[in-house]
């Protein structure tokens, strides 16, 4: 991975809006999750989303992917607001690849993959020759081909998280919502899920929204940062003009050195409170 | 682009698994109709010229009504034990140890205290049962669910806590209202299938058939269900629609078949287990496969019930316990150590 991946907002324009999130407010009883959070996602755009805990990250995903309604606000996907799509039509437009996938039953990286074309299938509908074509190409740009046989429970932690790239692929989103996908990956398992979805993103020009804490590989791979704050977006833009020192002590509560090196490339470093 | 090709499920797989295991059925069927403590002549019972015929009264009135009956109930068992493994993503899951069939037995035995005729049998009581396990599967379930999360041993705990307490209201019922005929307490708690009524297997043929095809529609969508709500969600399905329809299709068979033969526990639990390292965990495969196998293995079980011990019968809901309850074990300590920090 070399160089800045600059020129961030230029897409949002010339591409047109993807995802649309309008004065977004969501409760879990009476706790507020979210509120007022405007936000738009241009087709191609990659956009890393950051915060404390609790800060109304996931939940802004899942308001965006559908699977919870907006308690005040709409959310609008392709021009048309998600409400008014159907479920099935919601995930073959966006896919979601969570922080972690648990499988009581042992199924094959194969049966999971192929799983990503249930929203294009039909009844007991066993899948025909393009859904077969869809999910192997798929598995071929995760680099999980060769598994395909293998229960998906013997895989290690990153391949395993590749495998669900793969299963999100093979729902050919137009949107992919990944939440903290790298949370429970050791270092080179999550540049490897990073660098793979960086260039789905720059050679396919697939949407990317995810949630990541790591502000570090956030600034590296992503073009565009967010931060929430106790259920308001708090600042969004470019990684140089976002991740300030000032800034995540504001968001955070963290004291950080941020230095940028010669090519642009951010690194974020705690600040010790005691000498070394 | 690709080396390796996936190997997908197809019509040609499907038919061939479920036709092995439909023959494996028919022999099953057969060798069962010729096992027993009285040896029938085949030639003798065929013979359809005889006035007298104490041969064919064994085969037609006794074995096979009670052979089908069997095959019909094991199928639906494991059916339903297959379903709710997915729906509560929990391989421990059985109509019997939630209480499902406890819920039905329950119901079932109100209904009889207004003593149905025969027609009534067919209709009212499988009605009640199945209203019994339905609103016992939603109990257990919405018990089970703390803040959204559902754990397994939560949920097991539970339906245990809720057998009990059906089990004792059950035992109450019968103190206090005389059943009549032989059907007291013990056939709904032990499970029976020496039932010879043809009209009563027919019906419950016609339930069971429908709560399998519900669920081999909704297939995929119990695959994409054993990964979790929000995960079938975002693969399109409409969880809590088509949870509640799954719920109705496992208590339509549960309730089917618990109103004819009783609570027969364990069936649910190690039929979909053995399927599945058979054959894999895709349910558009698995559903069908189960059902097959667990008729295959309740007849095999009631067959040994009935032959065991000569003439004296065992209840067939006790061979399947003193089966289950140690594989169950076994089971629980397999998944409790996978699962283990």
């Amino acid at each position: 991975m070399t160089g800045s991946r600059s020129g961030h907002g230029a897409d949002a324009v010339t591409n047109g809006v993807l995802v649309r999130a309008d004065r977004l407010r969501f409760a879990y009883g009476q706790r507020e999750a979210l509120s007022d959070v405007t936000l738009a996602v241009g087709r191609g755009e990659m956009l890393a989303i950051a915060g404390p805990n609790g800060s109304g990250k996931s939940t802004l995903l899942s308001l965006l992917s559908g699977v919870r309604r907006p308690a005040a606000g709409t959310v609008r996907l392709a021009g048309r607001d998600l409400a008014a799509y159907g479920r099935r039509e919601v995930a073959r437009l966006v896919a979601v690849v969570p922080q972690e996938t648990a499988v009581a039953f042992p199924y094959t990286v194969a049966e999971m993959v192929l799983m990503g074309r249930a929203p294009h299938l039909h009844g007991i509908g066993l899948e025909g020759a393009r859904d077969l074509a869809v999910a192997e190409r798929a598995m071929d740009r995760t680099g999980v081909l060769v598994f395909a046989d293998r229960l998906l429970a013997e895989l290690s932690g990153g391949e395993r998280q590749r495998v669900i790239v793969a299963r999100a692929l093979a729902q050919e989103p137009s949107l992919l919502l990944l939440d903290e996908p790298t949370t429970f990956l050791d270092l080179r398992h999550a540049i490897e899920i990073l660098e793979l979805i960086a260039g789905l993103n720059e050679r396919e020009g697939l949407t990317v929204v995810a949630v990541l804490h790591d502000l570090t590989l956030a600034a590296a791979y992503f073009r565009r940062i967010a931060f929430l704050r106790a259920g308001r977006l708090v600042a969004d833009g470019p990684p140089l003009s976002v991740i300030t020192e000032a800034t995540v002590r504001a968001v955070f509560d963290a004291e950080v050195r941020v230095a940028a090196d010669s090519d642009g490339v951010l690194t974020v470093r705690p600040l010790r409170r005691e000498g070394r | 682009m690709a080396v390796a090709r996936l190997t997908p499920l197809t019509w040609g797989r499907l038919l061939r698994v479920n036709g092995a295991l439909l023959a494996v059925l028919l022999v099953t069927l057969v060798a069962a109709a010729a096992l027993g403590p009285v040896r029938i002549d085949w030639r003798r019972a065929l013979d359809f010229r005889a006035q007298v015929n104490p041969d064919a009264v064994i085969l037609l009135r006794a074995r096979i009504p009670r052979i089908l009956l069997a095959a019909i109930v094991g199928g639906a068992l494991a059916t339903a034990g297959t379903a709710l493994q997915a729906l509560l993503r929990n391989p421990l899951a059985d109509p019997h140890l939630l209480g499902v069939s406890g819920g039905a037995a329950l119901a079932g035995v109100c209904a009889l205290v207004f003593r149905p005729a025969v027609l009534g049998q067919a209709v009212v009581v499988p009605a009640a049962a199945f209203a019994g396990a339905l609103a016992s599967t939603w109990v257990v379930f919405r018990l089970a669910r703390i803040g959204g999360r559902l754990d397994s041993y939560t949920l097991l705990l539970i339906g245990v806590i809720y057998n009990a307490f059906a089990a004792g209201l059950l035992m109450f019922i019968n103190t206090v209202v005389d059943l009549y005929q032989a059907q007291g307490v013990l056939f709904w708690l032990m499970g029976s299938l020496a039932n010879r009524d043809y009209r009563l297997v027919g019906a419950l043929a016609l339930y069971t058939l429908a709560g399998l095809g519900v669920l081999l529609l909704r297939a995929r969508d119990l695959d994409c269900l054993s990964l979790g709500d929000d995960r079938a969600a975002e693969l399109g399905v409409q969880v809590d629609r088509t949870r509640l329809l799954i719920f109705v299709a496992v208590s339509l068979l549960v309730g089917a078949v618990v109103s004819v033969s009783g609570m027969i526990g364990f069936v649910g639990l190690v039929v979909p287990h053995l399927v599945r390292l058979a054959v894999g965990a895709d349910h558009r495969l698995l559903l069908p496969a189960a059902y097959l196998a667990g008729a295959i293995f309740l007849v095999w079980a009631d067959t040994l019930a009935r032959t065991v011990l000569g003439a004296t019968e065992i209840p067939v809901g006790v061979v399947t316990a003193i089966c289950g309850a140690p594989f169950f074990a076994y089971l629980l300590r397999r998944e409790r150590w996978k699962t283990a920090p």
